[in-house]
């Protein structure tokens, strides 16, 4: 599994076995082939324009100086078909409910810890457990309305689960402007090959909201969107999603709590809001209830949650589902609350806070990815085939000292899909985010999602903090 | 709407308005100094005062000094009204303001900012100066286009309209107030001419050289340019144009929201003053005094506007 070197022993999505190009490929290959490669890389300069006037930028916490940076963008979509997309969907929706499941169980009788599928200290010492949450049931009994799960390839038929995310997924505004940047740039592609529209999702998100709002809520359910605030890296995000909603950007200072509902200061004064997507952790959601030095939150508002007065998307205490530690559970959650096989595959995981597991992955430790269990964004994390001889002694030094907060896992001969570089086509590895959406009724996916690209050759990290970039996702309608 | 996003939409055009209004300072300034011989700096001072920032500037530099006057209107971010200081306040209030701006002015404000932050990160020189200035207008263009073409006529319009009616009845006034003593009727005064160059300063800084002569027929004494800033309705920069528009802001805003505010009560009594008033009056009550009531009144005017509509908590 451990490859660093050269293409062949990666699978490629576009051109694998070297001759013809993949089934899904063929007609974007025809096209691509009638192009003019200069033309193309013109093309390439002009998206990068569009996303800079559109404002598609994020910040890069740490780089003050750089403030809002680009994801670079690589105008060759990545493609899949119908086939392979159904299959996906299902196992998607497998996990997302059994997500739902657990969550709910985990707030309530905890059937799965004593029945011993989940150890018990892993969720009694978890952070992201939040006693909080014990008893509630979030309206709709919908808790993760809101998910991305994280998928890699490894094969024709090889998709794993990289990682749930089930606090407060982000990307989808970037899935939203590439097929965006691709229509405007290559009006004709669409008309020649048909692609799953993936427009629909502000409008999906927005009735999925609304479907979940408490039930006392007056028929012209409000929705807001709470933010961090400006600085924040992803406000081009929350912002985008306000106004393709059609619904207010509230930050902590703009909510109050009035007659045990929490309303927003407006022109006209406070009014009340029934469903609050918020993409503010928990920690710094209300600082009555959590951090007390959040200047992010709304003082009180789990209060009124839990009286029913307000849907909160995604519920807190979600982070218990997608912490890297349960992630290794996640087959047996499945199997415990859909009484199935996982559809999709878990990476295989140590755990080092098991002893056998911790001896392993020292031994080992220059084949392996290792991560935080709490971390994300691809930091404080070690991928030990491109590590140097100082940089393993000192994860090392880390691990042992701290081993229950690492796992670890195989480096993954991540696919590859071509991206348009000087000199034509290169291949360079993915992921792919997909966007589900949880209501009580459904559960709602988006035909393909964000595909983050390892820009560098030979990199595995897709991660935009860390030099990754971006390509439309295709699905084919078939 | 938010009360925030009320606040944001005004100061968004507060300052587009202001990086409109200094770049035509400069462009006055910069104009005077070509064409008079004497190659005094002094016509900087007046631009600087009444830019506001004056203070600043001297604090910085000590002494009058044209190429200095120009890069500090012009680029220098310590001056909250520099070109490139006032347009990064309209972008960061955009930004602020996302949701309730079309995606056509938003893109007009980002690129608008980002082709100047581009021209402006060198000092300008004095040869390129027209061409940076026909830039900063040209983009300013853009943004009202994209406004007028693009935007509903509701609420966050009114709100618009206001942060720009606001600043520019504001910026006509210290026009006036800086260069009320060249408009005064001197000893000598009655029948002659005005020093060409001090009324062409006046003109010049607010767009307005042409449009007055086109009036007045080429007449020019102090009282008519007195009367053609502050009464004439015809003039989008002067005083009763801008006092007018606000008027009519806030009383969509009263029918929309179907509440009277304390701010309409004031707007109602400064539409009055000025619909009553007659220059002859202002001439012989004091035009400095007059100008000081009014400044005053528009500042007080902001702060209710902004108590009223709850742009803060």
């Amino acid at each position: 599994m451990v490859a660093m070197s050269d293409t062949p022993l990666f699978f490629d999505e576009m051109h694998q076995g070297g001759g013809d190009p993949r089934a899904p490929y063929a007609g974007y290959d025809g096209w691509f082939r009638s192009e003019d490669l200069r033309d193309l890389r013109k093309k390439s300069a002009d998206a990068e324009r569009f996303f800079r006037r559109t404002g598609i930028t994020f910040n890069v916490y740490g780089q003050a100086e750089a403030d809002e940076r680009l994801i670079p963008f690589d105008l060759v979509p990545r493609i899949i078909s119908g086939r392979e997309w159904s299959r996906l969907t299902r196992g998607i929706e497998q996990r997302v409910r059994a997500i739902n499941a657990f969550l709910h169980d985990i707030y309530h009788r905890q059937e799965i810890l004593r029945a011993g599928r989940v150890p018990v200290e892993l969720i009694a010492k978890n952070d992201a457990f939040l006693p909080q949450m014990i008893g509630m049931a979030p309206p709709g009994g919908v808790y993760t309305h809101i998910v991305g799960v994280d998928l890699v390839r490894t094969g024709e038929d090889e998709f794993y689960v990289l990682e749930d995310n089930a606090r407060t997924p982000s990307g989808v505004s970037y899935m939203l402007e590439n097929r965006e940047t691709m229509l405007q740039m290559f009006p004709e592609l669409f008309t020649r090959i048909k692609v799953a529209p993936v427009q629909d999702y502000p409008v999906n998100l927005h009735r999925s909201l609304a479907a979940s709002a408490p039930r006392d809520c007056s028929p012209d359910c409000t929705v807001a969107v709470l933010t961090p605030g400006i600085h924040n890296s992803a406000y081009f995000e929350h912002a985008f999603l306000a106004d393709q909603m059609g619904v207010e950007l509230v930050e902590g200072h703009d909510i109050r709590i009035i007659g045990g509902k929490v309303q927003m200061r407006t022109t006209q004064g406070y009014k009340p809001i029934d469903v609050l997507y918020r993409r503010v952790d928990d920690d710094f959601l209300d600082p009555l209830n959590f951090r007390p030095d959040s200047l992010l939150g709304v003082p009180g508002v789990m209060d009124v949650y839990r009286a029913g007065g307000i849907t909160i998307a995604n519920a807190p205490g979600t982070g218990i589902a997608d912490d890297k530690a349960i992630y290794s559970y996640m087959p047996d959650i499945v199997e415990f609350y859909t009484g199935e096989k996982a559809i999709l595959q878990n990476v295989p995981t140590w755990r080092c806070s098991e002893a056998d597991a911790l001896a392993y992955v020292l031994d080992h430790l220059s084949e392996l990815v290792v991560k935080e269990v709490h971390g994300s964004g691809g930091y404080g994390m070690l991928v030990g085939p491109a590590a140097s001889k100082k940089e393993l002694a000192a994860f090392r030094a880390k691990l042992t000292a701290k081993p229950a907060n690492y796992i670890a896992q195989p480096t993954l001969a991540l696919s590859t899909v071509p991206i348009l570089t000087q000199a034509g086509l290169a291949p360079r590895h993915v992921d792919l985010r997909p966007f589900v959406l949880v209501s009580p009724d459904k559960i709602t996916i988006t035909p393909g999602g964000l595909t983050r690209v390892a820009l560098k050759k030979g990199s595995l990290v897709v991660n935009s903090s860390q030099g990754g970039g971006t390509k439309d996702t295709w699905v084919l309608e078939e | 709407m938010l009360g925030k996003t009320a606040g944001g939409l005004f100061w968004m055009f507060r300052y587009l308005e202001r990086s409109e209004n200094t770049a035509r300072l400069i462009e006055a300034g910069f104009r005077i100094a070509l064409t008079r011989a004497d190659g005094d700096d002094d016509e900087w001072t007046s631009v600087l005062q009444t830019a506001a920032v004056a203070h600043l500037y001297f604090e910085k530099h000590g002494q009058i000094e044209a190429a200095r006057a120009i890069d500090f209107m012009l680029r220098d971010m310590s001056n909250p009204s520099s070109v490139l200081s006032a347009i990064s306040a309209a972008r960061q209030n955009a930004r602020l303001v996302r949701t309730a701006i079309t995606r056509e002015v938003w893109e007009a404000v980002n690129d608008t900012y980002m082709v100047l932050k581009q021209t402006l990160a060198r000092p300008v020189s004095a040869r390129d100066l027209p061409e940076v200035l026909a830039l900063i207008r040209q983009q300013s263009a853009l943004v009202r286009g994209a406004m007028h073409g693009t935007m509903l006529r509701n609420d966050i319009f009114d709100f618009c309209r206001l942060g720009t009616f606001l600043e520019r009845a504001d910026n006509t006034a210290r026009i006036l107030d800086v260069k009320y003593y060249v408009l005064l009727p001197s000893i000598s005064q009655i029948g002659s001419s005005l020093d060409n160059v001090q009324w062409e300063t006046i003109l010049r800084s607010v767009a307005g050289m042409r449009a007055y002569r086109w009036i007045t027929q080429g007449e020019t004494s102090p009282i008519g340019i007195a009367d053609f800033l502050i009464f004439d309705t015809r003039m989008p920069r002067s005083l009763a144009f801008s006092v007018g528009k606000i008027a009519t802001n806030l009383a969509y805003l009263e029918q929309a929201y179907g509440t009277r505010h304390p701010c309409h009560e004031a707007i109602d009594g400064l539409a009055a003053r000025l619909r009553h008033g007659t220059i002859d009056r202002v001439f012989e009550d004091g035009l400095h005094e007059f100008i000081t009531d009014f400044l005053s009144d528009v500042a007080k005017l902001g702060h209710q506007i902004e108590t009223d509509y709850r742009f803060l908590g």
